[in-house]
């Protein structure tokens, strides 16, 4: 094991707009935990969501094209580590999904390859991996020996969500008895509560026209976490965080006895455990306060 | 005696078309119902991810009329616990692209305000545009 990875990073666009303080953490944290994350060169958009039928090579372009200048940074030597880091979870489902695609299939990887002709080939030698897979291979007991502010007595909520999991050859652990965000919370002192809504759906992109729906089933979610113990969710993907944390607004306007319960990107309990500065941790970000939560447990 | 189902032409070459575009084999589907049970958005859906296997399978191409297809978001619960292994967000996706790719949006952007647009996480806004317009 390599004493510090360092690896190319894709941000996706919401890193850099909606979640920047998923961002800052994850790569402060990172820095204490042997993660440096090399920002990919002329990255764009994944597509956010992986295109589903047979004909369509034409919407996968865009994360291969990713790839090439991933290869490219392991050819200068930019990094140590060739795979590609992720956190964005649509960006993690949809770039892997894309890779597998054309690893799979040499026709369609030629395709892609003569189509981007101004662009080197794509070789098929990297592999996405999740900052979460990420801080597995590190090992949480190595992590938690790192910790020097142990979140003592807080209660979480392991909110995998959809695209961490499914389908089950992108999943980045069991399809329906995952473990692996509750290693990370209790790596961190806090606490992991069990609860069954864990990669239940929080409405995705019908946020944009149809919010009745994001506002049922994210209600459901975290009253299921409420109701199961919990003081606050984690999540690592940006489009969960908006659909759980600012969506709690209009919950509130259609039921105003509604408990509002605080939303992190895991990456902000790291930073916090690892008693990084605020401004690693962005909690300005968060819609729904989470200081008040925080202070109570004497971590901030 | 056991009646015999036969699909009109139509309708054979409705389901040819959803078959070749998932890339599932819509008629394995023998109606057990477990993508209904799980699916986390079928209180919103008019008919049940299931009814949208039978219908396709039996080339009725009013299921292109439901709001079911819209409705799923691909979070492919449904996808992982099939016993046939089928992929029922793919046929999802293959009956919105039908009607997609008669240049027939299921979105206006003008229905989103400013307010709306600017608070919204860009990741919202692109998918939705991808699964709602052609």
């Amino acid at each position: 094991m390599k004493d510090n990875i360092k690896i190319p990073y894709f941000p996706g666009c919401t890193l850099k707009t909606t979640a920047k303080n998923f961002e800052i953490s994850a790569i402060e944290a990172g820095k204490k935990i042997g993660i440096e994350m090399v920002e990919l060169p002329k990255w764009n958009c994944c597509g956010v969501v992986s295109s589903l039928t047979s004909d369509d090579l034409m919407k996968h372009m865009a994360p291969i094209r990713n790839f090439v200048h991933a290869e490219e940074m392991g050819e200068q030597g930019l990094v140590n580590d060739k795979r590609m880091l992720i956190l964005c979870s649509m960006c993690f489902n949809t770039m892997k999904s894309s890779n597998k695609r054309v690893k799979g299939n040499s026709e369609d990887m030629k395709s892609i390859n003569d189509f981007m002709y101004l662009e080197k080939d794509y070789e098929g030698t990297v592999d996405v991996v999740h900052y979460f897979e990420l801080m597995k291979e590190i090992g949480f007991d190595k992590i938690a020996e790192k910790i020097t502010k142990p979140l003592k007595d807080l209660k979480i909520a392991s909110y995998y969500g959809c695209m961490l999991l499914r389908p089950k050859d992108i999943a980045i652990d069991d399809t329906e008895a995952p473990t692996i965000i509750e290693d990370f919370v209790s790596s961190v002192g806090a606490e992991p509560i069990a609860w069954d809504a864990m990669s239940r759906c929080c409405g995705s992109y019908h946020t944009v026209n149809n919010t009745d729906i994001v506002v049922n089933l994210a209600k459901g979610i975290i009253e299921n976490a409420r109701k199961s113990g919990a003081e606050a969710i984690i999540t690592s993907c940006p489009l969960c965080a908006f659909n759980l944390d600012n969506r709690q607004k209009l919950i509130l306007e259609k039921d105003p006895n509604f408990k509002t319960m605080p939303v992190f990107y895991f990456t902000q309990l790291l930073a916090i455990a690892l008693g990084l500065e605020e401004e690693f941790i962005g909690l300005d970000g968060n819609y729904i306060d989470p200081r008040p939560l925080l202070k109570e447990k004497n971590l901030i | 005696m056991p009646k015999k189902i036969k699909l009109t032409d139509n309708g054979a070459e409705f389901l040819k078309q959803i078959e070749k575009l998932s890339g599932e084999t819509i008629t394995m589907c023998d109606q057990c119902g477990t993508c209904s049970g799980g699916c986390p958005f079928v209180e919103e859906m008019d008919i049940m991810p299931s009814q949208i296997m039978r219908m396709t399978m039996l080339g009725q191409m009013e299921v292109l009329d439901s709001k079911t297809m819209w409705i799923c978001a691909s979070c492919f619960t449904c996808t992982v616990r099939c016993p046939r292994l089928l992929d029922v967000s793919k046929v999802s996706e293959a009956l919105r692209q039908t009607k997609l790719r008669q240049a027939i949006d299921n979105i206006n952007i003008d229905d989103i305000s400013k307010e709306e647009a600017e608070e919204l996480p860009s990741i919202a806004v692109v998918s939705a545009f991808r699964k709602f317009t052609s």
